[in-house]
């Protein structure tokens, strides 16, 4: 489903990824684990199209370059990104942002928009698996949430766009036990054998809900390691030091 | 031009000249003779003439004012026609309007045939100085309801001119009041009689036509007690180079237990979008009185147009009980300067204002909010409400906040919020990550930001001001 090939990338004249090689299937969820700075976010921000990246190397997505494609363009294939850090917008509705977003995404697979009652049915129905209040709908889109809510947030996006291809980028930080079983759950809901995630995370907790099918370790731009679920568990007894050269 | 007007002009007219002249457009000038030559064109009674010449002594002495925030060339007063008109006029129904004229009207989105028969809205519309078009009029005679070109109100009904006109806004007020109490053309005069609610929306739409002509409205709104108006102006105007000056004087009298709503959507030509130059210099002084109690003034304004925009729709709350309420979206882009604002003052006992403002600059945009709430000695138990939000959209723009609180009463409850927010890269990629294309974005947050406004404004206006907005703000961002 996504081809990383021979990626590299560049803010200004500072080198963030320096040659990374990814494949990830339909199906599968891929784990990208590493530390702070170590380039995790830059590969998801270059995935989903952010601007004021210098890239050399190829991203194919269902066999097709998307590096000069729009962020929207790239949404509108089925890449979806739940934000570490998501943005607040104030006065905006959530529940007429959502639908606004869902409803960008049906046109262009030319089908028909949902109407305001359609979506409100659905909406109810999708809020119920993330645990999360019908209030937070008729509240402006991340205004005042707090970091659990937010990410929470995230994910009934998630279920409700339901994107072919998912980045979750460290969605599992700041949250406490019970959030991380609510978040996983809704992760899993989204799962099956047609999608697939690429999972960035700090933590062993949340990939023991999720049991992924690979584990990479990022170290200064480039993936030194990969390996399943014994990596992880290895990580968190040694740490990353041993994984440098 | 017309030769007569030439001749007219040429001469040294006499106090209170009458002339039947077929006028075109007069030359560029300003001068007793052109205010003597206007009032005769329009066969105005004396004491309109002495008000008119009255004003014009009175501008003389005034200077422009200089306080607002806005930067212009000069304005040269000689170089401005001050009347203009289209040759056929008193028309009676649709199908005498030069199809020229409609076929413009249609290329403005305001199809006036369309608009008689939507779900009652009545227009008088203004086309340059004069009213040719008048519709609904039958309906609301049967209410007693006056709504028609001011000229007409002033041969039909001089008594509510004498009464009323210069009540609210005095000849005095300012440069611009001073200028358009000269040498007004035309405009909208409604009177609603006690106890009447009026059946429909009454909506005027002003456009500046031909090339060169000021454009000086003047609009008398009067309900007496017990009634309800609601009252929608909406203005565009077409491409052009020149700027031109747009100074209207609007005057609301609410009496005991009336209520008048105002709404504007001003569309005017902002100026060429990469030079800034042309447009509109839209001056504006709206005022309303609440003069007796339990009586309501509210005004809408949403402003997109113009090069520059200098109004300030403000309320006297004279009466107890009375109530103000100013709801403002005031847009510049590209090169446009606003300096925008209210002024409330609580003159009675328990009288309550409410301002809401937001303004959002884009491009190399310039937006003041200028509020005023004053409270008078007397006026017990007064109460404000007041929120000014600024939006920034790009990093070029720049907004200005300066409320001005007075308060001589020291059972007043002031309140005061302002924020400044903007639109950042991370919103829009947000955003566009879902899927939402940036102008859907940008126009989901302008939106978002107005929404408090514009669900004060009627429906179809509510549409189109969303439109307006989205139309407004294109390009606006990378």
């Amino acid at each position: 489903m996504l081809e990383i090939k021979n990626l590299y990338v560049r803010i200004k004249d500072k080198e963030i990824i320096k040659g990374v090689d990814l494949t990830i299937k339909a199906g599968e969820l891929h784990a990208l684990m590493g530390r702070n700075g170590s380039g995790k976010s830059t590969l998801a921000h270059v995935i989903t199209g952010k601007d004021g990246y210098e890239i050399e190397g190829d991203i194919l997505f269902n066999g097709e370059s998307i590096l000069d494609k729009t962020p929207e363009e790239r949404a509108l294939d089925g890449i979806f990104m739940s934000f570490q850090y998501p943005v607040v917008i104030p006065g905006v509705n959530n529940m007429y942002f959502l639908k606004a977003a869902l409803n960008a995404r049906r046109k262009n697979k030319g089908e028909a928009e949902l109407d305001a009652m359609d979506f409100l049915t659905l909406i109810k129905a999708k809020i119920k698996q993330v645990e999360m209040d019908e209030s937070y709908l008729s509240r402006a889109v991340n205004d005042g949430f707090s970091g659990g809510e937010k990410k929470r947030n995230e994910i009934l996006q998630l279920l409700t766009l339901e994107p072919i291809f998912a980045i979750l980028d460290e969605t599992d930080s700041g949250l406490d036990i019970d959030a991380m079983k609510v978040i996983a759950n809704g992760i899993n809901e989204y799962r099956n054998g047609d999608r697939a995630i690429l999972a960035i995370t700090h933590y062993q907790r949340l990939l023991d809900y999720m049991k992924p099918d690979m584990v990479h370790v990022m170290i200064d731009g480039q993936i030194v390691k990969t390996g399943d679920i014994e990596l992880v568990y290895e990580l968190e007894a040694k740490g990353y030091s041993w994984l440098e050269n | 031009m017309s030769e007569v007007i030439e001749k007219a002009i040429e001469q040294d007219y006499k106090y209170g000249f009458v002339t039947d002249v077929e006028q075109d457009t007069l030359p560029p000038g300003l001068n007793e003779d052109v205010i003597r030559t206007i009032s005769a064109i329009k066969k105005e009674p004396e004491f309109m003439l002495k008000w008119r010449l009255k004003s014009y002594r009175q501008w003389l002495k005034m200077g422009e004012p200089t306080w607002a925030k806005v930067d212009y060339n000069e304005i040269d007063y000689q170089a401005i026609s001050y009347y203009s008109a289209p040759k056929k006029n008193e028309l009676k129904s649709l199908d005498e309007v030069d199809p020229e004229i409609l076929e413009t009207y249609k290329k403005l989105g305001i199809p006036l045939e369309e608009q008689k028969m939507l779900a009652g809205v009545a227009v008088d519309a203004v086309f340059d100085s004069v009213s040719v078009a008048t519709t609904f009029k039958k309906e609301l005679e049967k209410h007693g309801v006056i709504f028609c070109p001011f000229s007409e109100a002033v041969q039909n009904h001089p008594e509510l001119i004498k009464k009323y006109l210069g009540s609210v806004v005095p000849h005095t007020d300012n440069y611009f009041a001073a200028l358009n109490s000269a040498v007004f053309t035309d405009g909208s005069f409604v009177y609603i009689p006690k106890g009447v609610r009026c059946p429909m929306e009454l909506s005027t739409y002003f456009r500046i036509n031909a090339a060169n002509t000021g454009q000086f409205e003047r609009t008398l709104i009067i309900a007496d007690e017990g009634s309800y108006v609601s009252y929608l102006e909406g203005c565009t105007a077409p491409k052009r180079d020149e700027n031109q000056l747009h100074a209207a004087v609007v005057e609301l009298i609410a009496h005991k237990d009336a209520t008048i709503k105002y709404s504007t959507v001003q569309n005017w030509y902002p100026g060429d979008p990469k030079t800034g130059k042309g447009g509109i210099y839209n001056f504006v002084t709206k005022r309303g009185t609440c003069l007796e109690e339990n009586s309501k003034i509210s005004w809408t304004q949403v402003e997109t147009g113009s090069a520059i925009t200098w109004k300030y729709p403000s309320c006297i709350l004279k009466g107890d009980n009375s109530v103000g309420e100013f709801y403002s979206v005031a847009l510049t882009n590209n090169f446009q300067q606003a300096d925008t604002g209210t002024k409330m003052v609580h003159i009675g006992k328990n009288t309550k204002s409410t301002i809401i403002s937001k303004g959002i600059s884009a491009g190399k945009g310039r937006q003041t909010y200028r509020g005023g709430v004053k409270i008078m000695k007397n006026a017990d138990n007064a109460r404000n409400y007041s929120q000014c939000d600024s939006m920034l959209i790009g990093d070029q723009c720049k907004a200005y906040t300066f409320p001005y609180i007075d308060v001589r009463n020291s059972s007043a409850q002031m309140e005061h919020e302002a924020s400044t927010s903007s639109i950042g890269e991370d919103q829009i990629y947000y955003c566009n990550q879902r899927g939402i294309s940036t102008e859907d974005a940008i126009s989901l947050i302008v939106n978002g930001f107005c929404k408090e406004v514009f669900k004060e404004l009627p429906m179809e206006f509510a549409v189109e001001a969303q439109k307006l907005m989205e139309v407004s703000l294109e390009g606006s961002v990378g």
